[in-house]
């Protein structure tokens, strides 16, 4: 395997971070990476499921309406049925693979496009967290059996914040799965050639659902994480165009959009370096407003690049 | 009057062409022979203005170009079929036919007009198809009709057909050589790429013979023999190869009954096949063979009852036919029988995976042995089975997706077109293999249009009709005639 691409991401990551510490020294204060590396932590979870859905060539649109609503619902088993938080955070997780399956049946059975079945999830999700809620912001201050997984979830061990250990814990698992499993390469053909792999004998359609599943899961952990970070669920905007980070962090991070084609490092990678800009923006007390025009940028100077590259490979190996 | 003088092409490693020379005058046909990689596909390339020269001069009437895209080489009236087939499946065949340069009225798209043009390109090529006809309906055989006709649209001066029957069926190709006499009594030179070498006696007027790169010698008319040409190619003589026949009264390996396809839901289809035979299923294109072999690799779904050895088989998806070591070396070899975006390797290791993993990863080593004798076997000609498997060459391409199979220990093989497109060295090669894998005791069921290749290959010949098997002819009595007879309907 070679590890050009993440190379290449990781020194501009260096680099960002270098100059935004030379520029404001409070980027290296421990308050800052706690903060920052939390954030890395909760969206690069979700980015990886969105990995393994853009390997098929699909697109799951409906990350940032997953989080409203299970951000909801998760407020109001705590508060309102005053659950066992662990048995909530469960429920929630799995609410999200549910969604999920939902979203890979439709595409594999229905026969639907991805992104017109999780366009509409997108819209329906989060008019439900709105109605359920009666478009009401909810917490957590109700809930004193939650306490403390709260401040676990937004605790830290070893220097690192707990969603941080999760990304890395889930990082590796998805890297031995894609890159290292017999269920990685199959996922690749499929994702490559879905004719081809289903003449080799490979349950495509099987495939193409557990990705949606794996995506509906992580999606679910995410949201609880995201959900027990800002203690505050505004129906309306929770989570709105989270999914958009995630596809940005697979497309620099080395994924094709027409699938069968991923790095689990690049994500990862990918993701860090969008939180370190986020994060440089208010650390040199940019206007906040320019945060989208310099992660587009980036994106599509990165993308650029990487087609130049593709192109000059092609020519001298045509 | 077209000139190529001394035009070489290098690739990273490989000199494609060493300078090479060879002229086309108008109302010309040359075939240019050549195995696979000896670099005719790159030579027509550089006339049709695909890949620019790296030395070397190409003239139309005296006048030196150097094209650098297809269009400038059209607007010189030189126009490139080329073998992979670049019609569009979305669009219907007039919209397909006009691509690019569109009929307009009051700037909209000018249909009818297109559609009626189109009705005289396709009675033409003799594809009865409607101009309205989305493409994505038609056969590789039909597709191909399409690309012709749409050569035939355009001012060509200067035609090339790279494998232009290698789908076509025989009545098919005989259309394809009164278009190409009508074009030549037009003045428009012809160089006419394929591999079957009954049908270069019978269109070209000369033969120029390509080998590693370089111009290799001609033939005038007169000297056109088969062996002769087959010589020009290869350098050496190849002896036709002879099918011994099973042993008597083997076992019957695949035994299929009443096998109802979704083409043609209503016309049962059954045969079997003893062990050590193959069968060879001919027929028009379009008589509902692929289909046969598709339900039953488990790619569409079937009705009727399957045994293999005796037993029993529901197939629902290829895994099915798989696990009961039934396999499928399909039609389409660039998109369904490989995944030519793979590496060599791992294109023979896809289906086998299960063998070569412990708790679901995967074992890396013994995948790669696995893949190298596969590769080794079948004398597949490849740098490291860590090379792209869009890079080999066709007949080294139906070897990868043989040895994927070869490997997993088969007992019954459906090969559909096992030699399409592919040059007369790799033919024999895969001839060979067929044979001798048959005298190890599998069932084989060749699908294939090459009568030739039918009548040289199989032990019986089923031949089928709209969805009928209208019969199956034992070996003395397979004939060129008879298939033909059955094959348009008529009676045993």
């Amino acid at each position: 395997m070679k590890f050009g691409k993440e190379l290449s991401i990781f020194l501009i990551l260096a680099a960002v971070c270098m100059f935004t510490g030379v520029k404001n020294p409070n980027f290296f204060s421990q308050a800052n990476i706690l903060n920052t590396t939390k954030m890395i932590g909760i969206y690069g979870i979700f980015s990886i499921g969105m990995g393994f859905v853009i390997i098929t060539g699909g697109i799951d649109l409906s990350v940032g309406s997953v989080f409203a609503l299970l951000g909801v619902g998760l407020s109001m088993l705590l508060t309102e049925h005053h659950m066992n938080p662990w048995l909530a955070v469960l429920l929630a997780v799995t609410a999200g693979g549910v969604l999920g399956l939902l979203h890979g049946v439709l595409v594999t059975k229905a026969k639907l496009q991805s992104f017109i079945v999780t366009l509409c999830g997108l819209m329906i999700y989060r008019s439900l967290a709105r109605t359920i809620t009666g478009d009401n912001t909810r917490n957590f201050s109700d809930a004193p059996q939650a306490k403390a997984l709260i401040e676990f979830v937004n605790g830290d061990w070893k220097g690192l914040p707990t969603p941080m250990w999760l990304l890395i814990v889930t990082a590796v698992i998805a890297f031995i799965v894609l890159h290292r499993s017999v269920f990685g390469i199959r996922l690749l053909a499929t994702g490559q050639n879905e004719e081809s792999a289903r003449f080799a004998g490979i349950s495509t359609q099987r495939i193409t659902l557990i990705t949606y599943v794996v995506c509906g899961l992580l999606a679910g952990v995410s949201a609880v994480l995201l959900a027990f970070y800002t203690s505050s669920i505004s129906p309306n905007g929770h989570g709105i165009g989270y999914e958009l980070y995630a596809v940005a962090a697979c497309v620099l991070g080395g994924f094709s959009l027409r699938g069968g084609d991923g790095s689990i490092i690049g994500v990862v990678l990918a993701t860090a370096l969008l939180q370190v800009l986020r994060n440089m923006i208010n650390m040199l007390q940019w206007s906040q407003q320019l945060e989208f025009s310099l992660v587009g940028g980036v994106i599509l100077v990165g993308v650029l690049i990487d087609g130049a590259i593709r192109n000059r490979k092609k020519r001298i190996t045509a | 009057m077209l000139h190529i003088h001394g035009v070489s092409k290098r690739f990273p490693g490989v000199i494609a062409l060493d300078s090479v020379d060879i002229s086309l005058a108008p109302g010309e046909v040359v075939a240019l022979l050549g195995e696979n990689g000896a670099g005719k596909s790159t030579l027509m390339k550089i006339i049709g203005g695909v890949y620019q020269a790296d030395a070397g001069s190409l003239t139309v009437d005296e006048v030196s170009y150097s094209f650098r895209s297809p269009s400038e080489a059209l607007d010189k009236g030189i126009r490139v079929v080329f073998q992979e087939l670049s019609v569009l499946e979305n669009l219907d065949i007039s919209e397909n036919i006009f691509l690019g340069r569109e009929l307009k009225k009051g700037g909209l798209v000018d249909r009818k007009r297109m559609r009626d043009l189109t009705v005289d390109y396709l009675e033409k090529v003799g594809l009865k198809r409607s101009p309205s006809t989305p493409v994505a309906a038609l056969s590789i055989a039909e597709r191909q009709l399409v690309e012709i006709a749409k050569a035939f649209s355009m001012k060509v001066r200067y035609l090339i057909l790279d494998e232009p029957t290698s789908s076509l069926t025989l009545e098919e190709s005989n259309r394809l050589f009164e278009i190409i006499a009508d074009l030549k009594s037009e003045g428009v030179g012809i160089f006419y790429i394929s591999h079957r070498l009954d049908e270069i006696g019978v269109v070209a007027d000369r033969v120029v013979g390509l080998r590693d790169g370089r111009n290799a010698g001609a033939l005038t008319k007169e000297e056109i023999t088969h062996e002769a040409m087959v010589k020009l190619m290869v350098g050496r003589d190849i002896a036709p190869s002879v099918n011994s026949g099973p042993s008597s009264a083997s076992e019957v390996v695949l035994d299929v009954q009443e096998l109802r396809t979704s083409r043609y839901p209503s016309i049962p289809v059954s045969f079997s096949i003893r062990a050590g035979e193959i069968l060879g299923l001919a027929g028009l294109v379009g008589a509902g063979r692929s289909e046969v072999t598709r339900a039953l690799f488990g790619i569409d779904p079937c009705q009727g009852s399957i045994s293999i050895q005796g037993e029993s088989l529901k197939v629902k998806s290829p895994k099915d036919a798989i696990n009961a070591g039934m396999f499928l070396v399909p039609e389409d070899r660039r998109n369904a029988g490989l995944t030519t975006t793979m590496s060599v390797g791992e294109n023979i290791v896809l289906p086998a995976w299960k063998k070569f993993s412990s708790l679901g990863l995967k074992k890396q080593g013994s995948a790669r042995k696995y893949a190298a004798e596969g590769v080794e076997q079948l004398n597949v000609k490849t740098p490291s089975i860590d090379q792209i498997a869009a890079n080999l060459s066709g007949g080294n391409q139906q070897k990868v997706v043989l040895a994927r199979w070869l490997q997993m220990n088969p007992k019954v093989m459906i090969i559909d077109e096992p030699t399409r497109g592919i040059d007369v060295g790799s033919k024999a090669e895969i001839y060979t293999e067929l044979r001798r894998l048959a005298a190890q005791g599998l069932a084989i069921l060749m699908v294939s249009s090459d009568m030739e290749e039918v009548l040289a290959v199989s032990d019986r010949v089923g031949v089928m009709h709209e969805g009928h098997l209208s019969g199956i002819l034992d070996r003395k009595d397979a004939s060129e005639e008879a298939i033909m007879n059955l094959a348009v309907g008529g009676a045993v």
